[in-house]
């Protein structure tokens, strides 16, 4: 059995906690013993991100503490693991400690997106899950770009029994949400999810599917607002679901 | 405008010169500016057409390369080791230019540039001065340098000259007028041409090939009667002296062949040290600028010849708060820059927005990073704020420059910045922080937002008070759930 620490991120725990119980229900039916460290709180992208990196380091050790231990360290969100992955070194070197930049570098090495975690490390592209609805698929800006995660989520959708996956026009294009952008820009934010609500639209899907909470709360709030009726879906969601109630 | 050099945190304490004459370099805060160039649908349509169309150009000609990635990896490095010994090389290429009949003057910022210039073109007697298309000379505010000293300059790139007769600023490094379509265009012919010289023929239509042919014949008489020329330089080799331009037009290497006097003002970061250092960017760069394998023409100069243009080449190497930049590990190798644009057509933000909404003549993602760069982050705090960080720009940079990563140190610059930070915004996060940095204040805090699920009506929230209202204007916030995931997991941990 494959012990998986779980980290949930701040924003599945605050707002989408059935996101968060969808991936504990996938990588349990694939046979990993999950973990929740009640130690964790957030990797600290929000203030990293806002200009206050100071004030993330303290997130940046508590996030270090909390999973020392773990040789893996799976996430439902491309953004928060690239956070981990590519600005905890920085935040460490300069608001921490030397041992704090070298415990960066090997937690970096030990956190995984979900879908990346399914399909490289466990293998597995077919989870068994069933969905009959029509979506389309929205590949997060940080799980694309920062990760790389490529069309994992692509192979883990295709083989999810019932779903019809719409091709979504101007996939990569970003929804405009950007944390604090969303506020301090939220003109242009508005505009761009504008067009991204326009693209979902035209694929006739009754779900958005992302693998990041974030996105999906961005491109759920405008959905909702425009009273469109579809409604967004996180991946780990749909591959929990089965043909079981 | 802004002349300090107070060090903030992440910088180094050495002094150097900013940029000064910043008037291109900045202005009104990004979001304001932005929201007036969203209210403008043509606009929208003008440059979301032109992006577009640029941009799968561009990946059909790169994904032509199998070695791309090893270019990219090889202009990164060539201009990262050029940097690293630059005093050296800019030495070099002075003292080859010298050789070989050159003259090299050295400005430390924008006023000294215009100054050398301007005595130049007076020395010339020169009335009237033609211009290749340049981004040094638009940093410097050069155009209005000269005409404050009676001198009137031309521009005859194409798009620099629709911005130049619409008395208007460029909103893009490579396509200037991008903001334009072709009968808006034919419209700032019709009106201006003939003020200035040569009018637009009668009749004349929204045509390309009309359009073009308009430019041509009012132009080809400055060319003619003008003595003196000004370009900027894509490239200057310092091995050999040679300074470079590429171009698409044929207008640049008119300027730099037929005038008595050739100036050249070169950004201190675009001189590479070896001539085949050029394989690498003249793969790289009309690839990424223009969506070509090979740019129509390249002009390339060394010192002067007798009998065979100019007669006399000044070459005016510009710092203008290039020094400082390079004196930051963190945000030096935004002078890798090429200036091939491919940032800007591949962003979702310039893409909505335009780039006269950026206040610099630097737009899009790299301007966002060397705008504030160079003017300092006091002129320009809002710039680093204007990107969603979604990485497009960085996939597509030519000599890898992680504008993403410097966007997010430059805001950490704006943060700490005493003119600049923001104390309530500060405060904000910081509570945030309190809460988020221990998981029993967390938990808590998790706990009490359940409060805020009577603002909701069907499970969402529409309305939200200051900052947050700008969420709210468009988007539906979920109400806070009734059991947090840490508070699921706590029960469904605890054996009953």
């Amino acid at each position: 059995m494959m012990r998986v620490a779980l980290f949930a991120t701040c924003l599945v725990d605050a707002m989408s906690p059935d996101v968060g119980k969808a991936t504990v229900e996938v990588l349990e039916r694939l046979g990993c013993t999950v973990e929740f460290p009640l130690g964790q709180t957030c990797c600290g992208q929000m203030h990293t991100n806002s200009g206050y990196p100071d004030q993330a380091a303290p997130m940046v050790a508590g996030f270090q503490e909390t999973f020392a231990d773990y040789e893996y360290i799976v996430a439902p969100s491309g953004s928060c693991v690239a956070s981990v992955k590519h600005q905890h070194e920085w935040v460490a070197a300069n608001h921490l400690t030397d041992r704090h930049v070298s415990a960066a570098h090997w937690l970096a090495e030990r956190t995984f997106e979900l879908s990346e975690f399914i399909v490289d490390v466990l293998g597995v592209t077919d989870v068994g899950a069933f969905y009959p609805h029509r979506v389309t698929y929205h590949p997060a800006c940080h799980a694309t770009r920062l990760l790389g995660i490529g069309d994992r989520p692509l192979q883990l959708l295709r083989a999810v029994r019932g779903l019809e996956l719409v091709e979504l026009p101007e996939a990569t294009s970003c929804c405009g949400f950007g944390g604090t952008f969303a506020l301090k820009n939220s003109d242009v934010s508005s505009a761009m999810l504008a067009d991204k609500i326009h693209h979902v639209l035209s694929t006739g899907a009754e779900n958005c599917v992302a693998a990041d909470a974030s996105c999906l709360l961005h491109i759920g709030g405008g959905l909702s607002r425009n009273r469109t009726g579809v409604t967004t879906v996180h991946l780990a969601e749909v591959l929990a679901s089965t043909e079981d109630p | 405008m802004s002349t300090s050099n107070e060090p903030t945190r992440g910088t180094p304490t050495t002094r150097w010169p900013r940029a000064t004459n910043t008037m291109h370099l900045h202005g009104d805060s990004f979001p304001r500016a932005a929201r007036v160039a969203l209210a403008d649908p043509q606009l929208r349509r003008n440059i979301g057409k032109a992006t577009t169309t640029i941009r799968d150009k561009r990946a059909s000609v790169v994904a032509e390369l199998d070695d791309w990635a090893e270019l990219r990896a090889a202009g990164a490095a060539i201009k990262d080791a050029t940097m690293a010994g630059l005093g050296d090389h800019l030495e070099r290429l002075e003292a080859e230019v010298t050789e070989r009949g050159g003259v090299v003057h050295w400005a430390a910022d924008a006023n000294e540039a215009n100054r050398i210039v301007i005595e130049i073109a007076r020395r010339a007697e020169a009335r009237d001065v033609v211009k290749v298309k340049s981004m040094a000379t638009q940093e410097i505010g050069l155009n209005e340098a000269l005409a404050d000293a009676g001198i009137s300059a031309w521009e005859t790139d194409l798009a620099e000259l629709i911005v130049q007769l619409g008395r208007d600023v460029p909103s893009h490094i490579l396509v200037p007028a991008i903001h334009r379509n072709r009968s808006e265009i034919r419209d700032i012919f019709r009106r201006e041409m003939g003020k200035v010289g040569v009018p637009a023929p009668d009749g004349l239509t929204d045509d390309p090939p009309a359009l073009a042919e308009a430019a041509r014949v009012h132009l080809r008489n400055r060319f003619l009667t003008t003595d003196v020329a000004i370009s900027g330089a894509n490239f200057g080799v310092a091995e050999t002296g040679t300074v470079m331009v590429v171009e698409s037009e044929g207008n640049g290497r008119m300027c730099l062949t037929l005038p008595r006097v050739l100036v050249t003002v070169m950004g201190i970061e675009k001189l590479i040290p070896r001539w085949r250092d050029l394989e690498v960017y003249l793969q790289l760069l009309p690839r990424s600028s223009t969506g070509e394998r090979m740019n129509p023409y390249t002009t390339m100069w060394t010192g002067v010849t007798p009998g065979d243009g100019p007669e006399e080449f000044h070459l005016v190497l510009l710092d203008n708060g290039r020094s400082t930049v390079l004196a930051d590990p963190e945000g030096r190798s935004a002078l890798r820059c090429i200036r091939c644009s491919a940032c800007l057509n591949v962003c979702p933000v310039y893409e909505r927005t335009g780039g006269h909404a950026y206040g610099s003549i630097y737009p899009g993602p790299i301007g966002a990073v060397l705008s504030p760069q160079l003017t300092g982050v006091a002129d320009n705090a809002s710039l680093p704020f204007a990107s969603t960080l979604c990485g497009a720009c960085y996939d597509v940079c030519p000599v890898a420059i992680d504008i993403p990563t410097m966007l997010v140190s430059l805001r950490a610059k704006v943060a700490a910045d005493e003119s600049t930070g923001d104390a309530r915004e500060r405060a904000v996060f910081r509570s945030a922080a309190w809460f988020m940095s221990r998981p029993k204040r967390w938990s808590r805090l998790l706990r009490s937002m359940r409060a805020f699920r009577f603002l909701a009506r069907n499970g969402s929230i529409r309305n939200l008070p200051p900052p947050l209202n700008g969420w709210s204007a468009t988007r539906d916030l979920p109400a806070p759930p009734e059991q947090s995931f840490r508070d699921w997991w706590t029960a469904r941990e605890t054996p009953r």
